[in-house]
Protein backbone atom coordinates (compact mmCIF):
# COMPACT_ATOMS: atom_id res chain seq x y z
CA UNK A 1 0.00 0.00 0.00
CA UNK A 2 1.51 3.18 -1.25
CA UNK A 3 1.37 5.95 1.41
CA UNK A 4 2.78 9.61 1.40
CA UNK A 5 3.38 11.85 4.52
CA UNK A 6 3.32 15.74 3.46
CA UNK A 7 3.68 18.75 5.85
CA UNK A 8 2.38 22.19 4.37
CA UNK A 9 1.04 25.01 6.33
CA UNK A 10 -2.37 25.71 6.22
CA UNK A 11 -2.18 28.88 6.11
CA UNK A 12 0.45 31.87 5.36
CA UNK A 13 0.77 35.21 4.70
CA UNK A 14 1.14 36.39 1.43
CA UNK A 15 4.68 36.38 -0.37
CA UNK A 16 5.71 34.20 2.89
CA UNK A 17 8.16 31.76 1.97
CA UNK A 18 7.03 28.52 3.30
CA UNK A 19 8.60 25.07 3.88
CA UNK A 20 7.25 21.60 1.84
CA UNK A 21 8.16 18.66 3.54
CA UNK A 22 7.17 15.76 1.68
CA UNK A 23 7.65 11.43 2.39
CA UNK A 24 6.49 8.44 0.27
CA UNK A 25 7.14 4.97 1.65
CA UNK A 26 8.83 3.22 -0.78
CA UNK A 27 11.50 0.25 -0.33
CA UNK A 28 13.80 2.40 -3.23
CA UNK A 29 15.54 -1.07 -3.99
CA UNK A 30 18.67 0.50 -5.67
CA UNK A 31 18.93 -3.02 -8.21
CA UNK A 32 22.63 -3.24 -6.60
CA UNK A 33 21.94 -5.84 -3.67
CA UNK A 34 21.75 -9.63 -3.99
CA UNK A 35 19.56 -12.58 -2.49
CA UNK A 36 22.04 -15.08 -0.25
CA UNK A 37 21.75 -17.14 -3.45
CA UNK A 38 23.74 -14.43 -5.83
CA UNK A 39 20.66 -13.22 -7.49
CA UNK A 40 20.58 -9.64 -8.62
CA UNK A 41 17.27 -7.79 -6.73
CA UNK A 42 16.45 -6.09 -9.91
CA UNK A 43 15.86 -2.21 -9.41
CA UNK A 44 12.56 -0.59 -8.04
CA UNK A 45 12.43 2.68 -7.48
CA UNK A 46 10.50 6.43 -7.19
CA UNK A 47 12.68 8.25 -10.40
CA UNK A 48 10.65 11.07 -9.95
CA UNK A 49 8.67 13.94 -7.56
CA UNK A 50 6.79 16.49 -8.72
CA UNK A 51 5.00 19.50 -6.76
CA UNK A 52 2.81 21.81 -8.41
CA UNK A 53 0.88 25.12 -7.06
CA UNK A 54 -2.55 25.54 -8.55
CA UNK A 55 -1.43 23.68 -11.40
CA UNK A 56 1.81 25.33 -12.05
CA UNK A 57 4.95 23.25 -10.87
CA UNK A 58 6.86 24.86 -8.39
CA UNK A 59 9.26 21.97 -7.56
CA UNK A 60 10.53 18.87 -9.65
CA UNK A 61 12.96 15.95 -8.62
CA UNK A 62 14.56 13.22 -10.23
CA UNK A 63 15.85 9.86 -8.35
CA UNK A 64 18.69 7.84 -8.52
CA UNK A 65 19.21 4.35 -6.79
CA UNK A 66 21.13 6.60 -4.20
CA UNK A 67 18.01 8.23 -2.76
CA UNK A 68 17.30 6.25 0.65
CA UNK A 69 14.40 4.42 1.19
CA UNK A 70 11.08 6.41 2.17
CA UNK A 71 12.81 9.46 0.01
CA UNK A 72 12.40 12.81 1.85
CA UNK A 73 12.32 16.32 0.41
CA UNK A 74 12.13 19.14 1.70
CA UNK A 75 11.88 22.39 -0.34
CA UNK A 76 10.33 25.78 -0.11
CA UNK A 77 8.06 28.09 -2.20
CA UNK A 78 6.84 31.41 -2.16
CA UNK A 79 2.70 31.72 -0.53
CA UNK A 80 1.07 33.56 -3.73
CA UNK A 81 -2.79 32.71 -3.56
CA UNK A 82 -4.92 30.35 -1.89
CA UNK A 83 -5.37 27.03 -4.15
CA UNK A 84 -3.89 23.76 -3.82
CA UNK A 85 -0.48 21.93 -3.79
CA UNK A 86 -0.28 18.91 -5.26
CA UNK A 87 2.40 16.25 -5.19
CA UNK A 88 3.11 13.38 -7.55
CA UNK A 89 5.27 10.33 -7.30
CA UNK A 90 6.14 8.53 -10.23
CA UNK A 91 8.56 4.84 -10.51
CA UNK A 92 9.67 1.65 -11.90
CA UNK A 93 6.79 -0.60 -12.05
CA UNK A 94 3.80 1.56 -12.44
CA UNK A 95 4.44 3.29 -9.27
CA UNK A 96 1.83 6.43 -9.25
CA UNK A 97 1.27 8.12 -6.05
CA UNK A 98 -0.85 11.57 -5.93
CA UNK A 99 -1.52 13.48 -3.01
CA UNK A 100 -2.37 16.85 -2.21
CA UNK A 101 -2.59 19.89 0.71
CA UNK A 102 -5.16 23.02 0.67
CA UNK A 103 -3.40 25.87 1.80
CA UNK A 104 -5.33 29.74 2.61
CA UNK A 105 -3.30 32.80 1.82
CA UNK A 106 -3.96 36.08 3.61
CA UNK B 1 57.78 -8.95 -37.55
CA UNK B 2 57.31 -5.41 -36.07
CA UNK B 3 54.04 -6.99 -34.98
CA UNK B 4 54.87 -6.04 -31.35
CA UNK B 5 56.06 -2.89 -31.99
CA UNK B 6 52.74 -1.74 -33.66
CA UNK B 7 50.72 -3.66 -31.38
CA UNK B 8 52.48 -1.58 -28.16
CA UNK B 9 51.86 1.58 -30.30
CA UNK B 10 48.22 0.47 -31.14
CA UNK B 11 47.39 -0.23 -27.25
CA UNK B 12 49.60 3.31 -26.30
CA UNK B 13 47.48 5.08 -28.95
CA UNK B 14 43.88 3.51 -27.33
CA UNK B 15 44.85 3.77 -23.93
CA UNK B 16 45.36 7.88 -24.82
CA UNK B 17 42.06 8.01 -26.74
CA UNK B 18 40.02 6.25 -24.02
CA UNK B 19 41.81 8.93 -21.40
CA UNK B 20 40.36 11.50 -22.98
CA UNK B 21 36.96 10.56 -23.90
CA UNK B 22 36.57 9.73 -20.37
CA UNK B 23 38.24 12.57 -18.76
CA UNK B 24 37.68 15.80 -21.13
CA UNK B 25 39.95 18.75 -19.96
CA UNK B 26 37.10 21.25 -18.76
CA UNK B 27 35.92 18.71 -16.50
CA UNK B 28 39.06 17.09 -15.35
CA UNK B 29 40.11 20.59 -14.34
CA UNK B 30 37.20 21.79 -12.53
CA UNK B 31 36.78 18.60 -10.31
CA UNK B 32 40.51 17.40 -9.62
CA UNK B 33 40.68 14.44 -8.01
CA UNK B 34 37.47 13.22 -8.70
CA UNK B 35 36.88 9.43 -10.41
CA UNK B 36 36.45 9.00 -13.68
CA UNK B 37 32.94 7.85 -13.92
CA UNK B 38 31.84 10.37 -11.46
CA UNK B 39 33.30 13.04 -13.93
CA UNK B 40 31.80 11.34 -16.84
CA UNK B 41 28.39 11.61 -15.00
CA UNK B 42 28.48 15.32 -14.37
CA UNK B 43 30.17 16.32 -18.14
CA UNK B 44 26.86 14.67 -18.99
CA UNK B 45 24.73 16.90 -17.14
CA UNK B 46 26.78 20.20 -17.01
CA UNK B 47 28.12 19.77 -21.01
CA UNK B 48 31.45 21.53 -21.30
CA UNK B 49 30.32 24.54 -19.37
CA UNK B 50 32.52 25.81 -17.03
CA UNK B 51 32.10 24.94 -13.13
CA UNK B 52 33.05 27.53 -10.55
CA UNK B 53 34.00 27.04 -7.26
CA UNK B 54 31.06 28.78 -4.15
CA UNK B 55 27.97 30.00 -3.49
CA UNK B 56 26.80 25.96 -2.39
CA UNK B 57 26.52 24.78 1.01
CA UNK B 58 26.45 21.55 1.30
CA UNK B 59 25.23 19.79 4.69
CA UNK B 60 26.73 16.74 5.62
CA UNK B 61 27.30 14.89 8.64
CA UNK B 62 31.24 14.52 8.97
CA UNK B 63 30.98 10.87 10.47
CA UNK B 64 28.02 8.63 9.00
CA UNK B 65 27.18 5.39 11.62
CA UNK B 66 24.97 4.35 9.08
CA UNK B 67 25.04 4.64 5.08
CA UNK B 68 21.64 3.96 4.50
CA UNK B 69 19.80 6.73 5.17
CA UNK B 70 22.04 10.47 5.74
CA UNK B 71 20.90 13.81 5.79
CA UNK B 72 21.73 16.40 3.02
CA UNK B 73 20.94 19.76 2.75
CA UNK B 74 22.07 21.96 0.01
CA UNK B 75 21.86 25.54 -0.01
CA UNK B 76 22.87 28.07 -2.64
CA UNK B 77 23.67 31.76 -2.68
CA UNK B 78 21.08 33.32 -4.68
CA UNK B 79 18.14 36.34 -4.02
CA UNK B 80 15.58 33.71 -6.38
CA UNK B 81 14.35 36.61 -8.20
CA UNK B 82 13.21 36.82 -11.50
CA UNK B 83 15.76 37.74 -13.34
CA UNK B 84 18.47 35.61 -11.01
CA UNK B 85 17.69 32.60 -9.57
CA UNK B 86 18.45 28.92 -9.11
CA UNK B 87 17.43 26.26 -12.00
CA UNK B 88 18.42 22.92 -10.76
CA UNK B 89 20.78 21.41 -7.94
CA UNK B 90 21.88 18.12 -9.32
CA UNK B 91 24.05 15.86 -6.45
CA UNK B 92 26.69 12.98 -7.14
CA UNK B 93 28.86 10.75 -5.23
CA UNK B 94 32.74 9.28 -5.78
CA UNK B 95 32.43 5.69 -4.45
CA UNK B 96 28.71 4.40 -4.88
CA UNK B 97 27.75 2.34 -7.71
CA UNK B 98 26.29 4.93 -9.64
CA UNK B 99 27.62 8.43 -9.66
CA UNK B 100 24.12 10.13 -9.60
CA UNK B 101 22.27 10.59 -6.75
CA UNK B 102 19.45 12.72 -7.70
CA UNK B 103 18.20 16.16 -9.49
CA UNK B 104 16.54 18.82 -8.24
CA UNK B 105 14.69 21.62 -10.19
CA UNK B 106 13.81 25.02 -8.56
CA UNK B 107 12.63 28.24 -10.32
CA UNK B 108 11.97 32.27 -8.90
CA UNK B 109 8.95 30.55 -7.41
CA UNK B 110 10.92 28.90 -4.62
CA UNK B 111 11.43 31.67 -2.46
CA UNK B 112 14.45 30.03 -1.23
CA UNK B 113 17.26 27.91 -2.81
CA UNK B 114 17.50 25.32 -0.33
CA UNK B 115 16.53 21.98 -0.13
CA UNK B 116 17.14 18.49 2.13
CA UNK B 117 16.89 14.64 1.02
CA UNK B 118 18.57 11.39 2.61
CA UNK B 119 20.52 9.60 0.88
CA UNK B 120 22.61 6.68 0.98
CA UNK B 121 26.41 6.17 0.68
CA UNK B 122 28.48 3.07 -0.34
CA UNK B 123 31.95 4.21 1.62
CA UNK B 124 33.37 7.17 2.79
CA UNK B 125 33.85 9.73 0.57
CA UNK B 126 32.84 13.20 -1.27
CA UNK B 127 29.56 14.50 -1.98
CA UNK B 128 29.43 17.01 -4.28
CA UNK B 129 26.20 19.38 -5.42
CA UNK B 130 26.31 21.22 -8.81
CA UNK B 131 24.18 23.95 -9.14
CA UNK B 132 22.83 25.31 -12.47
CA UNK B 133 21.76 29.09 -12.54
CA UNK B 134 19.58 31.59 -14.57
CA UNK B 135 21.89 33.28 -16.09
CA UNK B 136 23.47 29.46 -17.45
CA UNK B 137 26.81 29.73 -15.04
CA UNK B 138 27.46 26.39 -12.55
CA UNK B 139 28.61 25.92 -9.14
CA UNK B 140 29.85 23.51 -7.61
CA UNK B 141 30.35 22.95 -3.61
CA UNK B 142 31.21 19.48 -1.95
CA UNK B 143 31.67 17.76 1.52
CA UNK B 144 33.49 14.54 3.02
CA UNK B 145 32.03 12.18 5.77
CA UNK B 146 33.01 9.38 7.08
CA UNK B 147 30.80 6.19 6.67
CA UNK B 148 31.25 3.21 8.78
CA UNK B 149 28.12 1.05 8.08
CA UNK B 150 27.85 1.03 4.21
CA UNK B 151 24.70 1.28 2.06
CA UNK B 152 24.30 -1.68 -0.78
CA UNK B 153 26.30 -4.10 1.18
CA UNK B 154 23.67 -6.33 3.27
CA UNK B 155 21.95 -9.57 1.44
CA UNK B 156 18.60 -10.30 2.37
Amino acid sequence: MARALINVPAAAKRGEIIEIKALAQHNMETGYRRTQLGGLIPRDIIRQFVCTYNGVEVFRAEFHPAIAANPFIAFWTVAIESGTLAFTWTGDNGYSVNESKSISVG
Amino acid sequence: MNKPNSRRNFLVAAGGLAAGIALPATVAAQMPGAPAATQEAIRRMVGTARINKGKVTLDLPALVDNGNAVSLAVRVDSPMTESEYVKAIHLFTEKNPQPDVASFHLGPRAGRASIATRIRLADSQAVIAICEMSDGSFWSGSANTVVTLAACLEEI
